[in-house]
């Protein structure tokens, strides 16, 4: 606690650390769950961030496309060194795992027909289902709050899955109707 | 050179529906990659899908395997960057934006109403998976149980993935033939 807790002057690294530091996350944060390597990296070791901000960045990439590990690092990056900052730290985020998943696209080339290797990978993707699902109930537990929710949800869900409905439609349509539904009422009338 | 563009058609258009993750993005992938272009295979594609929940970083770096056995390292450094650049610049100039937007009335009602429509479709995207990796009750009965270890825990989800994978050698071992 050396450092006096203003929000006014940002942290200055240097372009090399910020790139060190999202690249030792990028290796680390194994089994998903980013955002928690997230925290404890940028917030709880380096202290280049709030708790407050943290949390402002993270609703930002959550509200946008785009995977929470990445945007978050452009955000961060951005608010310690501008635009190479931002570039810097999601090449180190995005390296090591595009690394390991390019020499695991090989090895599928060499092994991947083979008996055992379908045997593991079957498995996993068993497993895996399992974790999304997971995903889901978390990411379903801060959003939905009503029941018109579960509705767009359900409604979602079953035009892409059931109806083979393409995802733009669905996401233009069914979006246009729930941001509708939550439209702000206070002042009627005005735009 | 056209398959290099088709990927970086394709990798831009998916990055742009990764609303809520990048499971939402799941079904057009499918569509595109296993049934439109032919790279890989629905068995291929779980696979991939899979073994990306097991990398360190985003959990969608998969798009960086299919590129590389469509077309190498060029394809999978095209399917980097068109997966990656788009929603990038976006949240890039969204960010620098985002303190005039803060007091905008609509940003509660996006923020919402875009929330139950990402969960709608990393649903979508769970039963579509599951319809390939789900096939008898060996595994969906190992998708249940991760679910409600990940859900009752705070286990690394990277455990109990790789326990599913030995459980499927421990089957194959024992010649356990799938129903299906």
């Amino acid at each position: 606690m050396s450092e006096s807790p203003s929000p006014s002057a940002p942290p200055q690294p240097s372009l090399w650390q910020i790139f060190r530091v999202f690249l030792v996350m990028g290796a680390t944060s194994l089994g998903g769950g980013v955002v928690g390597y997230l925290r404890t990296g940028l917030v709880v070791r380096q202290r280049w961030l709030d708790d407050v901000t943290f949390v402002e960045l993270l609703s930002i990439s959550q509200t946008l496309p785009g995977l929470n590990a990445t945007n978050m690092s452009i955000l961060v990056g951005d608010r310690l060194r501008g635009g190479r900052g931002a570039l810097l730290a999601m090449f180190g985020m995005c390296l090591p795992g595009a690394t390991l998943m390019i020499a695991a696209a090989y090895a599928y080339g060499v092994g991947g027909d083979d008996p055992w290797s379908k045997a593991f990978l079957r498995g996993i993707a068993a497993g895996a289902v399992g974790l999304i699902l997971v995903v889901m109930v978390q990411l379903g537990a801060k959003v939905l709050k009503t029941l018109p929710d579960y509705v767009f949800v359900l409604a979602t869900a079953a035009a892409v899955a059931g109806f083979g409905v393409q995802v733009p439609y669905a996401l233009v349509v069914a979006g246009a109707v729930a941001i509708w539904w939550h439209r702000p009422r206070d002042r009627q009338g005005t735009k | 050179m056209k398959q290099l563009g088709d990927i970086a058609g394709v990798f831009a258009y998916l990055s742009l529906l990764t609303v809520g993750g990048g499971m939402a993005a799941f079904p057009e992938l499918k569509t595109l990659s296993v049934d439109t272009f032919h790279w890989i295979t629905f068995p291929e594609l779980l696979h991939f899908y899979s073994l990306g929940q097991l990398a360190p970083g985003p959990n969608m770096m998969m798009v960086a395997a299919i590129g590389a056995t469509v077309a190498g390292l060029p394809g999978a450094a095209v399917a980097l960057i068109a997966f990656f650049l788009p929603t990038g610049l976006l949240t890039f100039g969204v960010g620098r934006l985002w303190t005039h937007l803060a007091t905008w009335r609509w940003r509660p009602a996006i923020q919402v109403g875009l929330g139950s429509v990402a969960v709608g479709l990393v649903l979508a995207g769970a039963i579509i998976m599951g319809r390939g990796a789900l096939t008898d009750f060996l595994y969906a009965g190992l998708a249940v149980v991760v679910f409600v270890l990940l859900l009752k825990t705070r286990i690394n989800p990277a455990y109990p993935i790789v326990a599913s994978g030995l459980i499927g050698l421990l089957a194959h071992w024992l010649e356990y033939a799938p129903t299906i």
